[in-house]
């Protein structure tokens, strides 16, 4: 019994881990685009904003990488899906002994390693202009091309799979049918077999374009002097990154949940359909009657749903991201140069006391130690690395103290007493003995 | 307008494996022909190759005179229907229905008014909106031949077409089919497993066995002077006893059986003439067994009843006989006679040396 549960609550907590592991950086990413502070972080929280999206949409190398993966994603759906439905069809028309070998063949582009498949194209691509005489201009040496045609090498087996899985619920009878009823291949193909591969179609473009899109180590390689979203972003964060980029992957996330959820609904509409009349065959019911026309509808009720609810969010996120942000930015500003204020002041205090009274120095700092908990500690440390804290300092070793008082000299006051009790205080300790040193 | 079909000394091999072998067949114009045969002995493959699906191996197939080799199955006079219909799930009725036309090019217009056409044929009016998904089983069957029909074929084949319905449409289906074939005048062939469909449908029927014609003709020819063992085996019950001829005389064998002397009539459209000293079957339906009267003479059997099964019209009455391992089956008419008879009573049976067949040995259909 107690095993029992004791197992239940194992399961339960890995559960808890395992998502916690798949989804929280990814939530804890999302959350530090919308907080104020120059660096992604959670704590200290600084003011809700909606700046970092700005930041984002005028950041030109983003945009210009944004566009050339807008291109290739293009590109690479144009080209690998219908690779991909010959390479499917072909899987079928040849005779089962060659069939296992045929697949291994069309699907080894996804085993072997984008590294590999990158090089090799920048490799093949130069070979084939030196052949050429071409120049660096022409289109063996331009990065968009290559890009394409190398991510089409194993993303068109991806679509492959997509168009079999689907081939394999098709009836070939409906094709030997239209053909008994005097219908050519070509008519076969347009009238029957394509209508029955919209969906896969469907699929296999998002899947081909999401691939291209997030795709890196082919497309540093053959991305050459141009750059794509990924290497974008690779080289920004060699350089030291801004929320910028969580705002991006915020983004990124939103769009692909929203379209997921879209090709869901329909994947399950299509399927309760097929079910329907494949059921229907079978038991010679009338299972059909009230899900058969609906199906075919544009927009059906969740399909809105879904849309209105993503407009509210995207609108009541805009809206609290950009009223009362530049109150809430002044306040914390606020803030800050009353903290680097009240450091001041404690090393003049400090200073003061030094060698006179060494032990209540030490005393008032340690009862307000269990109070102020472990964020304080966590912060203190991610205090080092913002890139405030070197301004804030430089600051708050100039004219830092002269502004405080000038500013709002009651609150001065108060901070002056009751100072050594706040929250922050062994933080800003910290900060006050490193910039001693 | 409908045409004949020749099958001229048709093999139909899948690499070693014969799946129709030496088949010489003429099918008449307008007619009702079926396949029979037990599942897996070929039928559908013959179907195939006469659709043009399927070329055969060695032989020519024959439409109104014209061979058919190295033409597709788009270009044949032949309309198919599926043994699982094969409807187009994307489509609605009427687009079904009209897929040869549209193929054709025939306009909208003119396609909607040859579907609703076809709608009153099958009757079924006023249901070409709908999906075929929407249908019965029944009515799929129909819309099924409806789209064979509207490809104006010579020649419709059906492959088992009744197999997914239930006993009584099953039973409604037959008729109608045969009414509808009556009514367009084309030549139909049909395949199924089962004896009941092709004897009340068929005009003429072949019984297969193993990719081999065993026999071809009317339903009454094929039961009542069946040309093999097998084909006496498979259509309709018969009860079975092997023995030694004695002698054969004007259509009529004397055979030794492990239950008595037998006198039995030879079939004219037997396979195997039967010889003096060969081993062969009589065979005796359930309906042709009677309880013996004192002045029959010849092929008494003794036995003792065992069981009585009652299906309303009929009782079904089982025997043990001394000398048959199975229990012989007998067919009577509900005249209210069985008061009369009590289990565990020895009684004897008689048929009729005219309703009995003697066949030389050979393989008999499964159980
Ligand atoms: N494409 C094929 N390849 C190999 N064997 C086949 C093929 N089609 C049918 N057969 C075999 O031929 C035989 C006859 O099949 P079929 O004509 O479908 O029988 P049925 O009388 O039940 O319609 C079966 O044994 C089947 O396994
Ligand atoms: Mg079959």
């Amino acid at each position: 019994m107690i095993t029992d549960r004791l197992g239940k609550y194992a399961v339960l907590l890995f559960v808890v881990m395992f998502f916690a592991y798949l989804f929280g950086p990814l939530i804890i990413m999302s959350i530090t685009a919308f907080n104020s502070a120059d660096f992604p972080r959670v704590s200290p929280w600084d003011c809700f904003s909606v700046e970092w999206f700005d930041v984002l949409v005028n950041d030109d190398k983003l945009m210009d990488g944004l566009r050339n993966s807008l291109i290739i994603g293009i590109g690479v759906v144009a080209l690998s899906v219908p690779i991909g439905l010959a390479g499917a069809l072909m899987l079928m028309q040849i005779s089962p002994r060659v069939r296992p070998w045929y697949y291994t063949i069309v699907v080894s582009p996804i085993l072997i390693p984008g590294v590999v498949l990158g090089i090799s194209t920048l490799i093949f691509w130069d070979r084939l202009g030196a052949m050429f005489n071409a120049n660096y201009e022409s289109i063996f040496y331009d990065g968009i091309f290559l890009t394409i045609v190398g991510q089409t090498t194993f993303i068109s087996a991806y679509s492959m799979l997509v168009f079999i899985s689907r081939l394999q619920r098709f009836d070939p009878a409906l094709e030997e049918a239209a053909l008994d009823l005097g219908a050519s291949h070509v008519q076969t193909f347009r009238k029957i077999l394509l209508p029955f591969l919209k969906p896969a179609i469907g699929s296999a473009a998002v899947l081909a374009f999401l691939a291209s899109f997030e795709n890196y180590n082919t497309t540093v390689f053959t991305i050459t002097s141009e750059s794509t979203l990924t290497t974008v972003l690779a080289s920004k964060v060699r350089y030291g990154i801004n929320p910028s980029i969580s705002a991006l992957a915020v983004t990124i996330v939103v769009l692909t949940l929203f379209a997921a959820a879209i090709m869901e609904i329909k994947k399950r509409r299509t399927d309760a359909f097929e079910k329907a009349i494949s059921k229907a065959v079978i038991e010679g019911t009338d299972a059909l009657s009230k899900l058969g026309r609906k199906s075919n509808r544009l927009i059906d009720p969740a399909f809105a749903m879904i849309i209105v609810i993503f407009l509210a969010g995207l609108g009541t996120a805009y809206y609290s991201g950009t009223v009362g942000v530049d109150e809430c930015k002044t306040s914390v500003k606020e803030a800050k140069k009353l903290e680097t204020q009240r450091r001041v002041d404690e090393r003049r205090k400090k200073q003061m006391f030094e060698g006179a009274q060494p032990g209540t120095q030490q005393a008032a700092p340690n009862t307000t130690a269990p109070s102020t908990g472990k964020a304080k500690g966590t912060e203190g440390y991610q205090g080092i690395f913002a890139p405030t804290n070197l301004e804030s300092q430089v600051k708050g070793d100039s004219g830092a103290a002269n502004d405080a008082a000038t500013d709002d000299a009651p609150a001065k006051g108060t901070e002056g007493y009751q100072g050594i009790f706040a929250p922050t205080n062994l933080e800003s300790q910290v900060k006050g003995e490193e910039s001693s040193n | 307008m409908s045409a004949d079909v020749r099958l001229e000394n048709v093999w139909i091999k899948f690499g070693s494996f014969v799946a129709a072998r030496e088949i010489e067949l003429t099918i008449k114009g307008g007619e009702f022909f079926s396949f029979l045969g037990p599942s897996g002995c070929g039928k559908t493959t013959i179907l195939r190759a006469v659709s043009g699906f399927l070329k055969p191996s060695e032989g020519n197939i024959l439409i109104g005179g014209k061979d058919m080799a190295g033409i597709g199955p788009n270009r044949r006079p032949t309309a198919l229907i599926f043994q699982n219909l094969a409807l187009f799930p994307l489509m609605t009725v009427w687009e079904n229905i009209t897929f040869a036309l549209e193929v054709k090019g025939v306009n909208a217009t003119e396609r909607r008014k040859k579907a609703d056409e076809l709608l009153e044929l099958i009757a079924l009016p006023g249901q070409g909106e709908k999906m075929v998904g929407e249908l019965s089983g029944g009515q799929r069957q129909r819309v099924a031949i409806a789209r064979a029909l509207a490809a104006e074929p010579e020649v419709l084949l059906l492959d088992e077409p009744l197999s997914a319905l239930d006993l009584k449409l099953r039973q409604h289906m037959r008729t109608e089919l045969r009414s509808i074939q009556r009514r367009v005048g084309i030549t139909f062939i049909y395949i199924t497993h089962d004896q009941g469909e092709a004897l009340t449908m068929s005009d003429n029927v072949a019984v297969m066995r193993d990719g081999v014609i065993e026999q071809v003709g009317d339903g009454t020819t094929i039961y009542d002077a069946p040309g093999s063992p097998f084909v006496a085996s498979f259509v309709g019950e018969n009860n079975l006893f092997r023995g030694t001829v004695e002698s054969v005389d004007n259509g009529m064998a004397t055979v030794t059986t492990t239950v008595g002397t037998l006198l039995a009539k030879t079939p004219v459209t037997a396979s195997n003439p039967l010889k003096v000293g060969d081993t062969a079957y009589v065979f005796q339906r359930p309906e042709s067994l009677r309880f013996a009267k004192p002045d029959n003479q010849i092929n008494r059997i003794k036995a003792t009843i065992v069981n009585e099964e009652f299906e309303g019209n009929f009782w079904q009455v089982y025997f043990e006989v001394p000398g048959s391992t199975k229990p012989v089956k007998m067919s009577m008419v509900n005249d209210g006679s069985s008061s009369e008879r009590r289990r565990g009573e020895v009684v004897e049976l008689v048929c009729e040396p005219e309703l009995s067949v003697a066949l030389a040995e050979g393989p008999l259909a499964a159980e």
